[in-house]
């Protein structure tokens, strides 16, 4: 039966760029090591941009999802790229994605930090409902390594480049979401563009990441035991009946502090960070499209997925899958 | 059981350490916690003591965690 109200997903894409560094590579220009970055994150290697553009490579996972979806670019109704920033401040990353595979649908982009593509599924969510679209494509993407500072060796580590997309076609899949947000500045935060306006008495500030890894960290295990919980619940199900995680990989310390808080079996829980550090807001897709093309999801399985990020914001949703 | 013999049977239960190694002067860099490792040890005392701990470089040893939480539940 035709069901407008929600979605499933269709197809899904990734891509990332070709460079790979790990650890040593770092050590190499940062006083740090493989055993610390191992130890306390997880992360062993992360894809770091050389020439490639975030166009470039969402445009990839795109047309990767499309494919996969067996859909054309030309019957997209809609575009969102959840990002913290695309290659220009204007077109809108989702604008470039829609001109390099043909689309000609609306398309913009969203800034919800790491939970961005969570944030995205729910306005996607609202377009199904409304009727406005069949076929909607999100990417998921971001370019870390232009927004760390590499001199500092506390956060620069973390990062990784990389995009992660899904189409979305009619269908119930969705059972729960949920987003939240609470605004902080202090804990992890960007500062934009300086501009060079005569007038201007604001003070100049840099344009790295800052964060307060440990205030952060708190937040992260907290927030992601509770909207697991929460969705869990608002699907109907129990932790026993989801089969798939895929936690936002900030740092494995988090998921396996989360892990042990929460009942759901350990060996369902699926990471990457080993091979691509933090990816913000490409993270879940990219986890998703690993699972999807090495044919590990089954129809009727019951996914979870749940973010944290800048702003603070959070988000998490169970997805029936159905493709 | 007094806030001290609380504190010390998380840490035995979250770490390999004896109980009766855990002293009120025994470093968490002794009991082999790193500063993450820390951050799980406060959460659990949260969750414990129904308190909210703020993080801070100052708590480096067992006592300084149970001079928190006594001054938190006055
Ligand atoms: C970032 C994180 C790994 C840092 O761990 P931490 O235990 O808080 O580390 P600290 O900043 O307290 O640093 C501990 C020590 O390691 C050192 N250190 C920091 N980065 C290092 C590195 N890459 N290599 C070696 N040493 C490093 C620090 O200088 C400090 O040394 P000191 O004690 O001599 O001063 C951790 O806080 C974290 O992952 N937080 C969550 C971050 C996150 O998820 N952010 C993204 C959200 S979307």
């Amino acid at each position: 039966m035709k069901s407008s109200m929600s979605f499933r997903i269709l197809g899904t894409g990734s891509a990332c760029p070709a460079c790979v560094k790990t650890n040593e590579d770092l050590s190499s220009f940062l006083d740090t090591d493989d055993e610390w970055i191992s130890s306390r994150t997880g992360t062993k290697s992360r894809h770091v941009s050389t020439t490639e553009t975030l166009t470039e490579i969402a445009a990839t996972a795109a047309k990767q999802a499309l494919e996969d979806a067996n859909i054309d670019a030309k019957d997209l109704d809609l575009i969102i790229c959840a990002t913290i920033q695309g290659d220009y401040i204007t077109p809108s990353l989702a604008c470039m994605v829609q001109k390099e595979i043909g689309a000609q649908c609306p398309a913009f982009d969203i800034n919800a930090a790491c939970p961005g593509f969570i944030y995205a599924l729910d306005i996607a969510l609202g377009y199904f409902a409304r009727n406005k679209s069949s076929k909607i494509l999100i990417v998921g993407t971001e370019m870390m390594s232009k927004h760390v500072d590499w001199q500092d060796r506390a956060t620069c580590v973390l990062f990784g480049d990389g995009a992660g997309a899904v189409v979305l076609g009619e269908g119930d899949s969705l059972l729960a979401i949920k987003t939240t947000a609470k605004g902080e500045l202090d804990i992890l935060n960007i500062h934009g563009k300086n501009g060079n306006s005569p007038f201007s008495q604001h003070e100049k500030q840099d344009e790295f990441v800052h964060m307060n890894g440990q205030e952060v960290y708190k937040f992260a295990v907290i927030s992601m035991c509770r909207d697991l919980k929460d969705v869990i619940a608002a699907a109907g199900l129990t932790e026993e009946e989801i089969d798939f995680v895929l936690p936002h990989q900030a740092n494995i310390k988090i998921i396996e502090t989360a892990m042990n808080r929460l009942k759901i079996p350990k060996e369902r829980y699926y990471n990457n960070i080993e091979r691509f550090g933090n990816t913000s807001a490409a993270s879940i897709p990219i986890l998703l499209d690993e699972l999807n093309r090495s044919k590990r999801l089954q129809n009727g399985q019951n996914i979870a997925m749940v973010s944290f990020g800048g702003g603070l914001t959070t988000g998490a949703v169970i997805i029936k899958w159905q493709k | 059981m007094n806030v001290f013999e609380k504190v010390a049977e998380i840490i035995a239960n979250h770490t390999d350490t004896p109980v009766a190694d855990i002293t009120m002067e025994a470093s968490f860099e002794e009991i082999g916690l790193d500063s993450l490792d820390i951050v799980d040890l406060v959460m659990a005392m949260e969750d414990t003591f129904s308190v909210k701990i703020e993080l801070s470089q100052s708590i480096k040893k067992v006592g300084d965690l149970v001079t928190v939480i006594e001054s938190l539940k006055q």
